[in-house]
């Protein structure tokens, strides 16, 4: 997976997953995110990094935030870009994964950001996609999206400005959710003191635990001494496949409410990648109160693209 | 040549408790006699078997050859010539073909396209269901008559038990065998590896031990209760290994194989996503393993198989879980099976009863040993002959093996089925 993702030096090539990268790395990109911060609030809201760059959004699941903030990201980059939803066109044709890439290939293209439904995806894109072409991670099955989790990360970051010593607890469906895999890892990569799953055990992988994380199974009890609290979206179809009696009753469990938010630390920010089942993981009141950052989390969400697709693309644009 | 005679070879029958060095005639077909060999035996062919082992030819219990239906990742044709090279004499293929082996018609075009090629001694199993669809029985009594050795559900789960319970009964008043690869459809959840610490880490669909050893239990129960003979196949886990050694001390009348990757791979020799390795029953712990090894010793396990499952490239061409599960594992058989020799898993007897005299028991058959009066079926092998798995090395048509590139130790030099010289290791 390693070499996969970086090149000879050790620098990015493709963004798949954040295991196996160095704290030093992930470092870099919070901190060039950092510096495309500044270019939001500028007139021109554009950097010529990318300029005559082309690429590809190629996302076989939908999404309209990540797409769209990888679109502007691009865009801010100077860099062309395409937006591709192929859920319903090739792919039902029967044509292969490999053959989409290679179409695009031959459309001298030369970065493919990818989501995909089932997990390996875009690790099996990067492995057979031309030399010169770099895949970025948008979100694969249940694998990894390493982008939200950097995201995540330099919001964290932004407000508490250091890993060192924080408690986070990640509440709600970790056994469906590539965002937890990928944050758990950044988290334990950046130094966290502690990353705690709360959830009952039919939203836990079976063997979790194995992942870096303490486990709990009761939001009171796992929300005490916590900095950071991360909620998952909680999908509809967890109810029919019996994992979830109602949402009622995860609600009751698991719904981040003002009365629960007290038991965290008094200065605990909540977090969420989107897009928030008000009423079912979350209470509106604490979704849109003070100590919520999910707003933040989208804008963050365009600089931090904009680090790892120019990271990414570095060795090809120099 | 209707007379060979075989000298100077290391002979191991484990049957017969035989390993000494010695000579074997062959005549008619037939074993005509083993290290005693009569003066006036005149020898048409002599072969000289120096420094090699001879033993009886192997067994497989569980192939996949793909004819017909499935022409475009093998046939059958291309699958015998990698058995003979693996010294493999007699081969079970699972009823998955398309057509399903549910009718005579198909079990005697499978007989007869493996008698064109050369190796008529394919052994269909036939679907213990119509379709494998676990609804409505096959007509086993005419499927016995087209050939068929058993019956067996192929990798398809058998969701209702009153249907599984009936089967079984019906199995056992035609006294067929089932081979059954235990699998619960709900518990297997349409999983692509272990539920364990990587599908964790990588987030993949994953298959818990259970959803093997609660079927397994089930069939257990059944066969008490109907009286079927049943044969485990492709055994993958620590609780499996337990569940049928009890079995065989309670005093039912079962056995077991294990396939020869669950041996030597777990979960944690899969490299990232990487479809080669995706196998069903899945790679499991190195605690699994060790118990696959134990149970084989002890006998529990009395089998090998290949589960020999060729797949065309684009078949394995994708994100993992969207691959087909399966490894092309004929031509590695023997070597991974002395590789348990030398790291002392099993000894060199053992490894070879589990490939010959175990499976020809299970299966009711006379071969699997070097007994005079029975068929010529032999392997010849140099137990030292370093090869690579290469593209130069490799017959199948299935280029999915993990082990792809690896150098292995032990190849077989001489194949003969029924007297029949049919593979010989060009020089």
């Amino acid at each position: 997976m390693n070499n996969l993702q970086l090149n000879a030096e050790g620098r990015l090539k493709h963004f798949i997953t954040i295991e196996g990268l160095s704290r030093e790395l992930l470092t870099e990109i919070l901190d060039t995110a950092e510096s495309f911060v500044g270019i939001t609030d500028q007139q021109i809201k554009k950097v010529p990094l990318l300029r005559g760059k082309t690429i590809v959004n190629l996302f076989f699941e939908n999404s309209t935030r990540t797409r769209t903030t990888f679109e502007l990201a691009a865009k801010r980059l100077s860099a062309d870009v395409l937006s591709m939803s192929i859920s319903t066109s090739s792919t039902s044709k029967g044509e292969s994964l490999l053959d989409t890439i290679r179409n695009l290939e031959a459309m001298f293209v030369d970065m493919f950001v990818v989501r995909h439904g089932i997990s390996g995806a875009a690790h099996f894109i990067a492995s057979h996609t031309a030399p010169h072409i770099s895949v970025i991670n948008a979100g694969d099955g249940q694998h990894a999206h390493p982008t939200q989790a950097m995201l995540d990360m330099f919001t964290i970051r932004q407000i508490k400005k250091s890993f060192i010593g924080l408690r986070v607890a990640i509440i709600g469906d970790i056994l469906h959710s590539r965002v937890a895999r990928s944050e758990i890892q950044a988290l334990n990569i950046l130094g966290v003191e502690e990353v705690r799953v709360i959830a009952p055990k039919t939203l836990l992988p079976a063997h979790v635990h194995t992942l870096g994380v303490s486990v709990c199974h009761d939001l009171t009890e796992g929300l005490k001494d916590i900095d950071v609290i991360i909620m998952l979206r909680l999908q509809k179809e967890r109810m029919t496949s019996a994992l979830l009696p109602s949402e009622s009753e995860y609600f009751k469990c698991f719904g981040l409410t003002e009365k629960k938010l007290k038991i965290a630390k008094p200065d605990a920010i909540v977090m969420h990648p989107g897009p928030i089942n008000r009423g079912v993981e979350i209470e509106s009141q604490v979704a849109d109160g003070k100590q919520s950052v999910i707003l933040k989390q989208v804008s963050n969400g365009i600089a931090v693209r904009m680090a790892i697709m120019s990271m990414a693309m570095q060795p090809m644009s120099q | 040549m209707n007379k060979i005679l075989i000298k100077n070879g290391r002979i191991i029958d484990p049957a017969n408790a035989i390993d000494q060095l010695g000579m074997i005639a062959v005549a008619e077909g037939k074993i005509f006699a083993v290290i005693d060999i009569p003066a006036d035996f005149t020898p048409d062919y002599v072969l000289d078997a120096t420094a090699q082992v001879v033993c009886p030819g192997f067994i497989d219990l569980s192939t996949r050859l793909r004819e017909p239906g499935q022409s475009r990742k093998a046939t059958i044709k291309s699958e015998v010539s990698a058995a003979a090279s693996a010294g493999v004499t007699s081969l079970c293929v699972h009823p998955d073909t398309k057509p399903v082996i549910d009718t005579a018609a198909v079990a005697e075009l499978i007989k007869e396209l493996a008698n064109k090629a050369g190796y008529p001694q394919i052994y269909p199993i036939a679907a213990l269901t119509q379709k494998l669809e676990g609804a409505e029985l096959s007509s086993m009594l005419a499927l016995k008559q087209a050939g068929c050795i058993a019956v067996g559900n192929g990798n398809q789960a058998i969701k209702n038990l009153l249907i599984l319970r009936r089967a079984m009964e019906y199995a056992a008043s035609h006294d067929l065998l089932l081979m059954f690869r235990p699998n619960d459809y709900w518990l297997g959840n349409s999983g692509c590896a272990h539920e364990g610490v990587v599908a964790t880490r990588y987030g993949l669909p994953s298959i818990p031990d259970a959803a093997e050893t609660i079927a397994l239990d089930q069939c257990l129960e059944l066969a008490e209760l109907t009286g079927c003979r049943v044969h485990f196949g492709q055994l993958s886990c620590k609780r499996s290994v337990i569940k049928v050694h009890q079995a065989l001390k309670y005093g039912l009348n079962i056995s077991a194989d294990v396939a020869i990757h669950q041996l030597h791979l777990t979960e944690n020799d899969m490299l990232p996503f990487d479809s080669a390795y995706h196998v069903l029953p899945p790679l499991r712990t190195e605690l699994d393993k060790q118990y696959l090894r134990q149970g084989l010793a002890g006998g529990s396990i009395a089998c090998i198989c290949s589960d020999h499952q060729p797949h065309d490239i684009d078949a394995k061409l994708g994100a993992f879980p969207e691959t087909e599960p399966g490894v092309s594992s004929l031509e590695t058989l023997l070597p991974l099976m002395l590789k348990l020799v030398t790291e002392h898993a099993i000894t060199l007897e053992q490894g070879i009863a589990a490939l010959s005299c175990n499976p020809a028991k299970t299966l009711g058959l006379a071969s699997g040993t070097l007994t005079s009066g029975r068929s010529a079926d032999i392997c010849i092998f140099n137990p030292h002959l370093p090869w690579q798995v290469n593209a130069e090395n490799w017959l199948s048509n299935g280029l999915n093996t993990p082990f792809w590139g690896q150098t292995f130790t032990g190849r077989v030099t001489h194949t003969l089925q029924a007297g029949q010289c049919i593979y010989t290791l060009a020089d």
